[in-house]
């Protein structure tokens, strides 16, 4: 009998990543997750203006608690937690937050890769990745770093998306393990 | 298939870089670190960890490549324009009574925001009076700060912040253009004095009015981030000021109830 797997809790993490024309799709999906879903990390390519207004946007479409990442904050559950723009978002094995402004990664800061590869570095198998709309290759490499490591990947579906590649990027690059629309997403969140 | 390093590997490469070399950085915050190691890995194809380890601990030269790759880097004249519109309107009319002002820079990189400091003293028409200490751990970017010299292609994103920390005019007066490089005046390069000081080892050295140190401490561990606090502490007058990155606080340091934030900014002044 495998009894340290039966008492293991297992951390799980969600991270979103999206380019242009991802708020839309993020602002489908949000209203519909229970207040029980595993921490949500959201990494959009954005302006780098320091007063933006995203926060209060996405608070104001669900239930769960909105905050920008803070560098060394514990990551918590009942959370959606959003890079902050010009850092690329990092987790400590102790499951914290860190904060990069190294150089950029695909001309981005946050970029969705460099998140992605250090949840799936610390996270392991309890990481799901999803990649929505976007015009740049962002977040392939990084899928395939979740799969390595045990994830599940989760691009939105190109005829959904308002720009098609990036997510169809990571799908012609077989790093998808599924293909969801906004609803399809909800009902995979909603079901860890 | 890329080398990713353990735990384990990054405790023994940090072991052997403070212990041959005497470069500590086993209180950085572990997953930049990670980060920066597979990096410097992967952009110089070693084949394994063991021959990358092999490769610091014997040869010197490549420890200087090490220390320059594995901290970062990355800064831009008048970084943030709103923070130094804060420091041109709040902080300098208020250090400007000084008969003679100090300011340190610490982890200044190649040195880009030290001469964005540097004129908005003489701006104020304060930087006669002014000494900047620029300080890095890393002995090649100090060696660009001093030299002074930078691509012609940092201008544009140079002007466009400048003009948005309320500056007026262009800066081209700041500087001589040759070929495609500029080279900052010597009345700027005058005022600032650039040494090597690595924060975890070395002590305060004077005493100062203010005291910038931007997205260093991001990559400190929190009991190294402390010390560093009560270093810039010591290191600071009443009511001198001390400057952080966009997302970096005083709030959780042992030192926060001597310090007031100044609004929004990362800046706080010491009020005891």
């Amino acid at each position: 009998m495998e009894q340290n797997k039966i008492t293991e809790v297992k951390s799980k993490l969600v991270i979103i990543g999206g380019s242009a024309g991802s708020l839309e799709v993020l602002l489908q999906i949000l209203p519909h997750l229970h207040v029980d879903v595993p921490p949500i990390v959201v990494i959009l390519h954005r302006r780098t203006d320091s007063e933006s207004p995203l926060i209060d946007v996405l608070e104001m479409r669900t239930k769960l608690r909105v905050k920008e990442v803070e560098e060394k904050e514990p990551v918590k559950q009942g959370w959606i937690y959003v890079a902050p723009a010009n850092y690329h978002v990092l987790f400590e094995h102790d499951q914290t937050f860190a904060l990069d402004d190294s150089e950029k990664v695909n001309h981005s800061r946050p970029s969705i890769d460099v998140g992605f590869q250090s949840a799936a570095e610390v996270y392991r198998d309890g990481v799901t990745g999803i990649l929505l709309s976007g015009a740049n290759a962002d977040g392939t490499e990084g899928f395939r770093k979740i799969q390595e490591h045990g994830g599940v990947t989760i691009a939105q579906n190109p005829e959904t998306a308002e720009i098609s590649y990036m997510p169809a990027q990571a799908i012609h690059h077989h790093t998808a393990d599924r293909v969801a629309d906004a609803e399809g997403i909800v009902a995979i969140i909603n079901s860890l | 298939m890329e080398i990713e390093i353990t735990e384990e590997d990054l405790a023994v490469i940090l072991n052997d870089v403070l212990d041959i070399h005497g470069y500590d950085f086993t209180s950085y915050a572990r997953a930049s670190l990670t980060r920066r190691i597979n990096r410097l890995i992967m952009l110089d194809k070693f084949p394994s960890v063991a021959e990358f380890r092999y490769k610091i601990r014997s040869d010197e030269f490549y420890l200087k490549r090490f220390v320059e790759e594995i901290t970062v880097n990355v800064t831009e004249m008048f970084r943030d324009p709103q923070f130094y519109k804060v420091l041109r309107e709040e902080v300098i009319p208020t250090i400007a009574t000084k008969p003679f002002i100090r300011i340190w820079h610490a982890g200044c990189a190649s040195g880009e925001e030290v001469y964005s400091m540097a004129i908005l003293m003489h701006q104020a028409n304060l930087l006669h009076k002014t000494l900047i200490y620029a300080t890095d751990i890393n002995p090649d970017v100090i060696d660009t700060a001093q030299r002074g010299i930078y691509p012609s292609a940092i201008l544009p994103l140079s002007q466009e912040n400048y003009l948005q920390t309320g500056g007026h005019g262009d800066l081209n007066g700041y500087y001589t253009a040759k070929y495609d490089h500029i080279i900052f005046n010597e009345e700027l390069r005058k005022k600032i004095i650039f040494a090597t000081h690595n924060l975890v080892s070395d002590s305060s050295f004077n005493e100062f009015q203010l005291i910038l140190c931007r997205n260093v401490l991001i990559y400190f561990d929190k009991n190294l981030q402390n010390k560093v606090f009560h270093l810039f502490d010591q290191s600071l007058e009443d009511l001198g000021y001390l400057a952080l990155g966009a997302k970096e606080t005083l709030k959780f340091s042992g030192i926060s109830s001597k310090y007031r934030q100044l609004g929004k900014e990362r800046i706080w002044s010491k009020i005891k």
